[in-house]
């Protein structure tokens, strides 16, 4: 798609990247035990003795989180395995109270899928290209430390412990930065839309593990180191920039990438080594002797299927039919919630076009203003709508609505309300406007000769000054009728 | 399959056990004769015999997505061997 060189002493390196997603499953209750899974609780209220990895506590699995699993890799054409089994990741450390990570390696719940990206996804004509998807598999999210509190003593919530997370692992086919940042938005809108995972990248819903690795333009691949638990995209993008590059310059000074894994420090814009012991990542992994294997059955697949929603490319190319350009078709789909306003918007009876049209000009416009997302408009799709059936029915001109529109923002009042109460119906009054053009035409006799030898730009002129002394609120069809049979 | 004094020594490192020398050189013969006696398993001819996952077959139980259990901070904290406020407390741990 894009041609990403590192251009070194020794001539020019392409960069191969790989990346491994821990997004957190959408779910009310954990993985394998009753305990919520909301956001900033109390520490240590949100967890049970299963949690806790008290003896004897045994996991049963929630339905919902391999549901959601299953729904995700259906929307990425994966394979869906109808056997998978979970596996003990075995390591130590003081967010882990049971000493191991319930993970599946051997025989993940998704095999193999895709993704498709482009480089820009409201360019329609920008060059696309599929990432593979190697595996997605159901793992327990681990519980949170925190190093500032105590001079000797590191704290422990157990609050996060034990929440699903799906982790979504790419084939290295990824070769630039910017492909990275459009994958993972990709990936993100696609989670979205399924409803498995919020995408919330602050909050920590989404985090990626960066494996760079550099060689030169179709050599052997290199080594590759993994970056880890990088948490925004633009992050993302830099930490890999910085790995490809320090790895050439490495290997150009005559030195080896170690496999290693390393961090990101967004102040410095660096990676730098983890350092830990070499034998850190010896997990010996094995299956789980507390849980059976997952064996889906075909109504549990089908459920499955049929409660996919219509996911971002198919909805582009519906609403590219529906007769909007391709570049706004892009826009509305990019976010799950952009195009579920759209088409509220359009439930409420609203044109496509016109929906499309004021949804990206006015209420974007408006909302960048506001410093607000969608989500916390002031005004509802019905709202919009009521004030977008008085101008498809002629009652207001589209000038006068971006005035109501603000004063929709202001005041929290329904456009109908607004418009009565101002006096802002559009006028259809002939003899009115009649009135207006004569005596416009008789002040700026110099420019009726101008038009009427050739100049049809003054058109636009009269237009405006008409449009001006009726204070916008004459139907502008009407004026331009009126206009062109005076100025003959 | 049998191991060394090395192998021995890094499995009760993985483990966190702390063995001394003449403890891994005792465990290396003790390792090495439960490893001797499984692998009579290897005797077995199972081609195109299912790996078994339970003696009794069975099926995975599933559980629906509702909070039934967690608010028990107190029960959960109680026996740590040192804890802050609501937190369990562990030296410290910074990689």
């Amino acid at each position: 798609m894009s041609e990403y060189r590192i251009q070194g002493n020794t001539g020019e390196w392409e960069v191969v990247i790989g990346l491994e997603v821990h997004a957190q499953i959408t779910s009310e209750s954990k993985l394998f035990s009753g305990s919520s899974t909301g956001f900033g609780a109390e520490p240590n209220s949100h967890v049970s003795l299963v949690d806790a990895a008290m003896p004897g506590m045994l996991p049963v699995p929630n339905r919902e989180c391999l549901r959601q699993a299953v729904r995700t890799g259906m929307a990425i054409n994966a394979q869906i395995n109808r056997w998978s089994r979970f596996d003990r990741k075995n390591y130590f450390y003081a967010d882990l109270p049971q000493g191991y990570q319930i993970s599946q390696l051997y025989h993940p719940i998704v095999g193999e899928g895709e993704i498709e990206v482009t480089l820009n996804e409201k360019d329609p004509d920008s060059p696309t290209k599929k990432i593979g998807i190697e595996r997605i598999h159901v793992e327990q999210d681990a519980g949170k430390l925190m190093h500032d509190q105590h001079p000797t003593m590191s704290f422990v919530d157990l609050n996060r412990s034990g929440v699903a997370l799906m982790e979504i692992v790419s084939r290295p086919d990824i070769s630039s930065p910017q492909e990275a940042g459009a994958y993972l938005k990709k990936l993100r809108s696609i989670l979205r839309y399924v409803g498995s995972c919020d995408g919330n990248m602050e909050q920590g819903s989404m985090r990626a593990d960066v494996n760079v690795s550099v060689r030169k333009p179709g050599g052997e691949l290199g080594t590759r180191t993994e970056t880890k638990n990088v948490n925004s995209i633009r992050f993302m993008m830099q930490a890999i920039e910085y790995e490809a590059q320090r790895q050439v310059d490495l290997i150009e000074s005559g030195g080896a990438v170690v496999q290693e894994t390393r961090l990101f420090d967004p102040n410095k814009m660096e990676t730098r080594s983890m350092r830990s012991k070499e034998d850190a990542h010896d997990y010996r992994y094995f299956p789980d002797p507390d849980l059976l294997p997952v064996e889906l059955d075909d109504a549990f697949l089908e459920e499955c299927r049929a409660s996919l929603p219509e996911l971002p490319d198919a909805k582009r190319a519906r609403y590219e039919a529906l007769g909007l350009t391709a570049y706004n078709a892009a826009v509305l789909t990019a976010e799950a919630e952009t195009a579920f306003w759209f088409e509220d918007l359009l439930a409420e009876g609203v044109d496509a076009k016109q929906a499309s049209n004021w949804l990206m000009s006015e209420l974007f416009g408006a909302l960048n203003k506001l410093g607000k997302t969608l989500d916390e408009s002031p005004v509802n799709p019905k709202q919009a709508a009521e004030l977008l059936g008085l101008v498809a029915d002629g009652t207001i001109s589209g000038s006068i609505a971006k005035q109501v529109f603000e004063m929709m923002l202001e005041t929290g009042q329904g456009a109908s309300a607004i418009v009565e109460e101002k006096g802002l119906k559009q006028t259809n009054d002939t003899g009115a406007i009649e009135a207006e053009i004569a005596k416009i035409m008789a002040a700026n006799e110099d420019k009726v000769t101008e038009y009427r030898s050739g100049k049809d730009k003054l058109f636009g002129f009269f237009v405006g000054q008409t449009m001006k002394a009726m204070q916008g609120k004459a139907n502008p069809q009407i004026i331009n009728d009126l206009l062109k049979k005076a100025l003959g | 399959m049998s191991v060394d004094k090395d192998t021995v020594n890094k499995i009760a490192r993985l483990s966190r056990i702390a063995i001394s020398d003449a403890e891994a050189d005792k465990m290396v013969g003790e390792l090495n004769g439960i490893l001797a006696w499984v692998e009579q398993l290897g005797e077995v001819d199972v081609t195109g015999v299912e790996p078994m996952t339970a003696v009794i077959s069975n099926k995975l139980r599933l559980r629906d997505d509702v909070v039934t259990d967690g608010d028990v901070r107190d029960k959960v904290l109680a026996n740590a061997p040192a804890k802050e406020g609501s937190f369990f407390g562990v030296p410290k741990v910074i990689e």
